[in-house]
């Protein structure tokens, strides 16, 4: 999906349909979201897009989207962890009980909460890693034993409330540095950079890229795609702008996506992953150390999921047993929409990303059009199984 | 006495490769007929157009069997008939047991549901025929190989057999389970059951078979009555091809010694108790290419993987020195950082991500080359993988091509560019040319060549003997997980390797 890969594969001139082709299944998933939106904008009479519900939107998904980073991680080397939501869970009714009932600092308590994620996720990686015990089996076992603990650390009861500063973390907004325009100000200013600096990055590549002596995608297409998505973002920032500004969740799932989108295309650790996951042999006798990168995809995974029980807690404002119930499911669906192989060794994190948005644009959108939950889960169901045999079907031919 | 087989001009092709070219075999009733070659002959081939795992229409020639000419669509079609195979991978189920594999796809079943009594019954009588002691309900795994061996001959009585293949069924028994085999194959003929053996081993095939026909690069050679049967005759037979100029030319220019392997012993992995390699010592020189000959199963792949970063076995000693000094080699990365580099055997299990491109392959096994602080340079990776793309002439649209998508030849020379890449001292390349054709295999013979120029130590793995003689300096034998001869290239012949394998085979 690396831009330079697109551009690559058309030296000549009767390659070109080939480009476009490339590029239409890198932005397919896009283009599927933008149209999924459309369709419950105009079901649901324009709710989607209320500013408000927007916001909502970004903040019911954060935790999801920050489990899917680490889970496209797991499934591209090759494995799955079925424990995310218990251990969100648990780590929810960790921090509650020392913010809540020891009075813990929350700065402290959050630490040690992620910490503790570190620990879930190192005691599952050391048995699949190591002694080669199926993912499956082992998270499946982790799903079970983290679910028990939650019940047994609340003692089946809820905890709250969280201090305040703590709750900011979900429900919290960056300052407005400029206020009274009847509009966020400072939210807008960093999505019009933000863009810029996409914009400008995007044109320093191709740039770079033609300096090189590679040929770069029809401009008209470079230009098409950069302002379209471009456009979009600054609509959205806009919209949301125009309500309470940018949620602080937003930021830290947007550095995170950052931070995992460059781990996965320019480092060496991320290059290994895929490569342990395309075939594991050829990568361990590469000189790769395959048992300790595994080990080290689930730690990952483990900080993720306490970082995302943090952030459900902190919705809630109370940790509850049945807090992180089923979140496995949502999020592994979400790498799959993504593109993800189950066999390992293929997926991107930005596919993982849309997916999750996939996901959780059609519960919002299915909620206000009142359409009962069991529905949605058939519905959700059938969308997962057609994105999935749209990707066999498109590979095999 | 009647002809039960006659195959006449059977030609079968694979994309850029003639396997089987105008090749006859004709096998009278009761008669233990072996089919002998070098690895690549076409044995195999034959034998599976014969079974129809290569159904009628997809080869040439015709297959006249029980005096009518068959055409068969599937191995079904076949074993129907009595034409049962027994391939070299033994094709049963561990965990199941022996009455269950034997009937396995042949149930003796009433509306489905399966006599089990009666499949116990029959079971006991086959083991007895095949001259085997066991409980009918032994789990699979529990048996050595030698008797899983029999199991499986046992499965093909079950089946009314008339004509019984072999695929190498003893190259990984130990002499007596060997012997009780052979014996049994000599019962089956008083019966009135034909065999056809393949077979390595020369010394089992004079000692069973009444004919011989020799296989050489997918046609007949000749078929040998009894009379006329010989070591001389079959080695000289099998290997009489001119090398010509299927290897490019090269003077050698041989430096200090490079790289030494003392007194290296290996363990199985499975079975930790058994010794594969046996006190290894070999040693290649700056500019110098070294082969290992040795049949299937002498332990050559073992040796190497056991030396690259212990890829290979338990228990492993010895040491390994490169310039004189003894160097780490337990960890692949180690092995690697110290200059050694393994091309494997099977580049598609070992060798490549065939779901990612040319680029990415090439770089695996040194990204620090391409990287700064874990971060990777991609123009810089771009251009290493465009250097080796064109030095090692790989055809492709370009390196972002899948891997899965390239000829072996290709593949075989992303494997090499991704070893160069990590800059080796020391090549270990096992089989470098299998399954790649002649041109392809000229070119990575060119490689080589440029390889050992550059005073680079190269030991070349290959069960072809002739491009052992044609593009080495100098030749280890290996058998048994021993060395067992050691020749320069410019006295060695195939018939002196040869002679080298069974000397030892008789010595064991």
């Amino acid at each position: 999906m690396s831009e330079l890969a697109t551009a690559e594969t058309k030296p000549a001139k009767p390659k070109q349909s080939l480009s476009l082709y490339s590029n239409f299944r890198d932005y397919g998933l896009l283009m599927a979201l933008i149209l999924i939106m459309l369709f419950f904008q105009s079901t649901t009479d324009g709710t989607l897009f209320r500013p408000v519900n927007l916001t909502n939107l970004v903040l019911q998904n954060s935790y999801i989207i920050i489990m899917a980073l680490g889970m496209l991680l797991v499934i591209v080397a090759g494995h799955i962890d079925l424990s995310v939501g218990s251990v969100a869970g648990f780590i929810g009714g960790l921090s509650a009980v020392m913010m809540v009932q020891w009075h813990i600092h929350y700065i402290p308590a959050a630490l040690l909460c992620l910490v503790a994620g570190a620990v879930i996720g190192a005691a599952q990686g050391y048995w699949v890693a190591y002694h080669k015990i199926p993912s499956f089996i082992v998270t499946l076992a982790g799903m079970l034993v983290f679910k028990g603990l939650t019940l047994a650390l609340l003692g089946g009861r809820s905890i709250g409330p969280f201090p305040p500063q703590f709750q900011l973390l979900s429900s919290g907004f960056i300052p407005d540095f400029f206020p009274g325009h009847g509009i966020h100000v400072t939210s807008m200013l960093i999505g019009v950079i933000l863009v810029g600096l996409m914009i400008y990055s995007s044109i320093h590549r191709r740039i770079k890229r033609e300096r090189h002596g590679y040929e770069g995608e029809p401009f008209m297409l470079f230009a098409g795609k950069n302002l379209v998505i471009g456009g979009l973002a600054l609509f959205l920032c806009y919209l949301m702008a125009s309500y309470k500004g940018l949620p602080n969740v937003l930021i830290v799932m947007a550095v995170l996506i950052a931070l995992f989108t460059f781990v996965t295309r320019h480092t060496t650790i991320g290059r290994r992953v895929y490569a342990m996951g395309g075939n594991e042999k050829a990568a361990k006798l590469s000189g790769i150390r395959t048992e300790r990168l595994t080990f080290l995809t689930f730690v990952n995974m483990g900080v993720l999921a306490a970082l995302a029980g943090l952030i459900f807690a902190a919705r809630l404002n109370t940790a509850t047993p049945k807090a992180g119930l089923g979140f496995e499911l949502d999020v592994i669906a979400a790498v799959f929409i993504g593109g993800a192989s189950a066999m390992g060794g293929v997926g991107q994190v930005m596919g993982a990303v849309i997916g999750a948005f996939i996901m959780g644009v059609m519960n919002n959108g299915m909620s206000i059009m009142g359409i009962n939950i069991d529905w949605q889960q058939v519905i959700k169901g059938l969308v997962l199984l057609s994105a999935v045999v749209f990707d066999v079907y498109n590979k095999n031919k | 006495m009647n002809t039960i087989l006659e195959m006449r001009n059977i030609s079968k092709s694979f994309p850029g490769v003639k396997a089987l070219d105008n090749v006859n075999l004709s096998v009278t009733e009761g008669e233990i007929h072996a089919v002998v070659g070098e690895n690549g002959a076409g044995k195999s081939t034959l034998m599976k157009v014969l079974s129809g795992v290569y159904p009628h229409g997809s080869y040439e020639g015709e297959i006249c069997y029980c005096g009518e000419e068959r055409q068969f669509r599937g191995i079904h079609d076949s074993e129907r008939l009595g034409i049962i195979i027994i391939h070299q991978e033994l094709a049963l189920v561990p965990l199941l047991s022996i009455t269950e594999n034997i009937f396995l796809g042949n149930e003796q079943a009433r509306y489905g549901i399966i006599d089990w009594e009666y499949a116990e019954k029959r079971t006991r009588e086959l083991l007895k025929k095949v001259g085997l002691n066991e409980d009918p309900a032994t789990l699979i795994t529990h048996l050595g190989v030698g008797k899983q061996q029999m199991i499986e001959i046992a499965k093909a009585l079950s089946k009314q057999v008339k004509l019984l293949i072999l695929d190498e069924p003893t190259a990984s028994l130990n002499e007596k389970d060997s012997d009780a085999l052979l014996d049994l194959l000599l019962e089956f003929k008083a019966q009135g059951i034909s065999s056809i053996l393949i077979s390595h081993k020369l010394n089992e095939v004079e000692k069973v078979a009444d004919r011989i026909t020799v296989l050489r690069d997918g046609t007949t050679v000749e078929t040998l009555e009894k009379e006329e049967i010989s070591d001389d005759r079959i080695v000289s037979s099998m290997v009489g091809r001119e090398l010509s100029d299927r290897y490019p030319k090269r003077t050698p220019k041989i430096g200090e010694t490079l790289f030494e392997v003392k007194d290296w012993v290996v363990y199985n992995q499975v079975h930790p108790d058994r010794q594969m390699i046996k006190g290894i010592n070999l040693n290649v020189r700056a500019g110098e290419i070294v082969g290992i000959a040795g049949l299937m199963g002498a332990g050559r792949t073992e040796f190497a993987m056991s030396v690259f970063g212990k890829s290979y076995g338990r228990r492993i000693s010895g040491e390994v020195l490169l310039h004189g000094r003894k160097v780490d080699v337990s960890t692949v990365g180690k092995a690697v950082e110290n200059g050694i580099a393994y091309v494997t055997e099977d580049r598609k299990t070992y060798g490549l991500n065939l779901i990612d491109h040319i680029k990415h392959n090439v770089t695996l096994a040194n990204l620090k080359g391409v990287s700064s602080s874990g971060v990777i340079d991609d123009y810089a990776e771009l251009k290493v993988a465009n250097d080796y793309r064109r030095k090692t002439n790989i055809r492709s649209s370009n390196v972002y091509q899948l891997t899965g998508n390239l000829s072996g030849g290709n593949q075989q020379k992303v494997v090499l560019s991704k070893w160069l890449f990590a800059g080796p001292e020391l090549l270990i390349l096992d089989e470098p040319t299998r399954g790649i054709d002649v041109g392809a295999k000229y070119e990575i013979y060119e490689i080589i060549n440029k390889l050992a120029n550059e005073g680079k130590g190269i030991l070349v793995i290959s069960s072809e003997m002739p491009e052992l003689l044609g593009i080495c300096d100098r030749i280890y034998v290996m058998n048994e997980g021993r060395l067992v001869g050691e020749m320069p290239a410019s006295e060695a012949s195939q018939e002196k390797i040869m002679r080298a394998i069974v000397r030892a085979e008789v010595r064991v």
